[in-house]
């Protein structure tokens, strides 16, 4: 561009420009990336089937997959300090089930909320401890329990469904301002999150420790203590999902929604949070778990059957995992160059 | 004169940022032994390496019997005759001892099935053929003593009919009994016209063993002798020989009150009653070879291994070190060996690599003070001349010495009052390298108290006003600036007479090879 260029023709390819280098700049992150997706996403379907934007076809998709997005802060937390928790999925029902148990054997309403939190914390604080202390595999622990909590839930709770809830139960269908609680607890809690991953000190050691834990030892790091308070915090959120689940309906079932922790994680992965620990946010993992639910919405509304969702889950799974490869394959080459 | 089993010409190899071979020329003939001799780094172990496959030369060819061949992985390597032992020892600790030696080309019988009774004889024989009796071929290579693995390791190098034998410091590990059996076994091979390169940091067999020599010297070829015609001290000379020029810019300073002393140290198998101060303001280099307990100092020190006996005063005051969170509060900082593994978040930003050890000091409220954080980070990159464009720059796009310098810019962030720095300069470039030099003296004008380990002679010389040499767990030997040369500190490094050698024991073996 010279100075001569009258500034009427310049402003148009300039204006292009910005605008081009804006999406540039907005694909060269993960989060970035499912933000653009998400729109397209919207864009297409709707044009397809315009009641995509019927708004309780989007209240479906944010406001009964926030549980799932809440899990996923926990669960990228845990990623991120390299770990995993499989844990989840059976975690969140069995919680469910107590959360409705307490409601109906006559405890107040906000005691059958808080339960479920403290007994999700201290199961990740169990977690934790065993994963720090005892050196045992986050992978084989929460597998193994995985299968526990499955079991359990089977023999005390069979088939059951609680359905006979106290009427002011339901805090996942209160709708202050119109909008329906669960938005509330998604939004705020990944912004919560994301601000305290960014900011604080303590949210730095995760980052450390799943970077290079030795390293972040010798900085003086307790890495121990930063692993059992990342899965306390996971604990946490995973009972504040299980609540939000619990409280949605007007009942509660016994089983778990099939391969729950594999959406939570994958959401999670998606998001940009790096399988071997070190980097992600928890606002790509939100999106990511957006994204998910509205492809299924999505599925259903443009006719395709939804046994192609497990094969779309997984094209993802696999498509961010290469991408997240190559982008460190990439970083490690131009420092051999 | 015969035709040498291999040669090699005008071979060089880089790596980022190091020159690691310089036109290097080298030959093997039948029949005999060749020994290669070099300080750490002078790159004997990149030229075994490129010997046996693993490496390839960016320069230079390499000649069996005189044609010229060119390997792109050991397998190539092995089936031109050329086996390698390196100082980790390849078996496989599950299987047997007959299955480890025939791994990959194991006797078929009929369906391509393993013939287990021919593959059991054929080792025997090869043992036996090796004057080896005693060694049970089924049994699991795990519970053999090292000196055994070795056996079997050459064994396995001679079921592939291995012409050149690459061994690697192979007695480092062993016991004296198995040091003389396996003399007895390389002496066999030569009689059976094998060639065989010898590596050894032990000049004695060098003179025992070796019919030629081959000196290099930081990736240069120095010289190759008949051992019948040199003597320890021409050696010597050869492998230090070098000027100390102003790659170590030495400032003068006042050394005050000792700050860090250490007394009666233990920590089995590598600390043997260690006992030395480092004062403010002075620098204490410490030598000695890889394995001979200098970083286990230093991590005892800053409270990464915990001492068996001995004291740890810091200002003449005892102190209990329990972790490294301790060591840092009362004013150690310690720049680890491996950057890579010890020292850097390689994903994080540079300014999150230097706030991690000073993160609690940097905390407003609730959260990181952020402008405090980046006035530190953008404060050291000046300070250290750290080549990045921003302070947002992932580490693991820097270079190895800018790398190296925000490990040390982590360590400065906490204002310690001990510096301990182990190998400061390795896998950095003769640029920063000098630049490195210059701060660590820099640092110790200010007052710091600075203990530099070091495998780079030239540098432990250049830079040290005292200079420690460890050898086998024990500081064997103490110079001043002024007394200190190169010969005798390698003379105080190396030249153990074997009789009063102290074999390390088993599991500092174990753990080599992880």
């Amino acid at each position: 561009m010279t100075a001569t260029t009258p500034p009427a023709i310049a402003t148009t390819p300039n204006a292009m420009n910005s605008w081009f280098r804006a999406i540039r700049r907005m694909l060269a992150t993960q989060e970035g990336v499912l933000a653009l997706s998400l729109v397209g996403l919207t864009i297409i379907v709707s044009a397809i089937n315009p009641r995509f934007l019927a708004p309780e076809n989007l209240s479906d998709i944010f406001q009964f997959n926030a549980y799932i997005a809440v899990a996923a802060i926990g669960m990228s937390m845990v990623i991120i300090s390299g770990n995993i928790d499989i844990s989840v999925g059976p975690l969140i029902s069995a919680l469910a089930i107590l959360c409705g148990t307490v409601a109906t054997s006559g405890f107040p309403v906000w005691v059958a909320w808080i339960v479920p939190l403290i007994v999700g914390v201290l199961v990740g604080v169990f977690n934790g401890i065993v994963v720090a202390y005892l050196r045992i595999p986050a992978i084989v622990l929460t597998l193994g329990l995985h299968s526990v909590i499955r079991g359990l839930l089977v023999i005390l709770a069979g088939s059951k469904v609680i359905s006979d809830l106290p009427p002011d139960f339901g805090l996942a269908q209160l709708t202050p301002l119109g909008i329906p609680m669960p938005i509330y607890f998604m939004v705020v809690l990944t912004i919560i999150a994301a601000i305290w991953m960014r900011y604080s000190a303590r949210a730095r050691a995760i980052y450390a420790v799943g970077g290079n834990a030795e390293a972040a030892r010798l900085s003086g790091i307790n890495v121990q203590r930063t692993i059992v308070f990342t899965f306390m915090i996971n604990g946490l959120m995973v009972g504040i999902s299980s609540v939000l689940l619990a409280t949605q309906f007007s009942q509660i079932q016994a089983t778990p929604p099939p391969g729950l922790e594999l959406f939570i994680i994958t959401a999670a992965v998606v998001g940009g949070v790096s399988i071997l620990g070190g980097t992600g946010t928890v606002i790509g993992a939100t999106l990511a778990a957006i994204l998910m639910s509205a492809i299924r919405v999505a599925m259903i509304l443009i006719n395709v059957s939804p046994f192609w969702l497990q094969a779309v889950t997984g094209v993802l799974i696999l498509v961010t995992v290469l991408a997240d490869i190559l982008r460190r394959r990439r970083q490690s080459r131009s420092i051999r160059a | 004169m015969t035709q040498p089993l291999l040669q090699l010409r005008g071979i060089s190899k880089s790596f980022p940022g190091v020159r690691a071979l310089d036109n290097i020329s080298f030959d093997v003939l039948p029949g005999e032994v060749h020994a290669l001799l070099g300080e750490n780094g002078a790159g004997k172990s990149t030229l075994i390496k490129i010997i046996a496959g693993v490496y390839r030369p960016d320069a230079g060819e390499i000649l069996l019997d005189g044609s010229p061949v060119h390997f792109s992985d050991p397998g190539q390597a092995q089936a031109k005759g050329i086996a390698a032992i390196y100082q980790e020892l390849s078996l496989y600790p599950e299987l047997t001892v007959a299955e480890n030696i025939f791994m990959g080309h194991a006797p078929r019988g009929r369906f391509g099935a393993i013939d287990w009774t021919a593959m059991n004889q054929q080792a025997r024989d090869i043992l036996a053929s090796l004057e080896i009796d005693g060694l049970d071929v089924t049994r699991k290579v795990g519970a053999l003593t090292v000196g055994n693995r070795q056996r079997v390791e050459i064994a396995k190098a001679l079921s592939q009919n291995a012409r050149i034998l690459i061994m690697d410091e192979p007695t480092a590990a062993l016991t004296e009994t198995d040091v003389q059996s396996l003399f007895n076994t390389v002496r066999l091979l030569r009689g059976r016209g094998v060639g065989i390169i010898y590596i050894s940091h032990r000049l004695q067999e060098v003179f025992i063993l070796a019919d030629r020599v081959s000196v290099l010297r930081d990736g240069h070829y120095v010289g190759t002798r008949l051992v019948s015609e040199t003597t320890e001290d021409s050696l010597v000379s050869m492998m230090v020989g070098r000027t100390i020029d102003d790659m170590f810019p030495k400032l003068p300073t006042t050394i005050k009150e000792p700050v860090l002393e250490v007394r009666n140290l233990w920590r089995k198998p590598l600390i043997k009653d260690v006992s030395m101060q480092v004062r403010a303001g002075e620098i204490v280099g410490l030598a000695g070879l890889v394995g001979s307990g200098r970083s286990e100092l230093a991590q005892v020190i800053f409270g990464m291994t915990p001492p068996d006996g001995g004291q740890i005063l810091i200002d003449g005051k005892p102190v209990q070190i329990k972790n490294p969170g301790q060591a840092m509060k009362l004013g150690i900082a310690y720049v680890p060996e491996d950057r890579g593994l010890q020292g850097l978040i390689r994903q994080m930003k540079i300014r999150e690599n230097i706030s991690l050890a000073v993160l609690r000091a940097l905390v407003r409220g609730p959260f990181i003070d952020n402008r405090a954080e980046r006035n530190l980070a953008t404060r050291m990159i000046e300070q250290l001349s750290i080549r990045a464009y921003s302070p947002e720059q992932i580490v693991n796009k820097l270079s190895g010495g800018n790398q190296q310098k925000v490990v040390v810019s982590k360590w400065l962030a906490g204002r310690p009052r001990v510096l301990i720095m182990d190998e400061p300069t390795r896998g950095v470039d003769v640029g920063a390298k000098a630049e490195i030099h210059r701060l660590i003296s820099q640092l110790a004008q200010q007052g710091l108290a600075i203990l530099m380990i070091s495998s780079e002679l030239p540098e432990v010389l250049g830079m040290s006003d005292r200079i420690l040499v460890m050898r086998g767990g024990r500081i064997v030997a103490e110079y001043s600036r002024e007394e200190a040369n190169q010969e005798l500190v390698v003379t105080a490094m190396m030249s153990e007479t074997d009789h009063n050698r102290t074999p390390k024991s088993q599991p500092a073996v174990e753990t080599n090879t992880v």
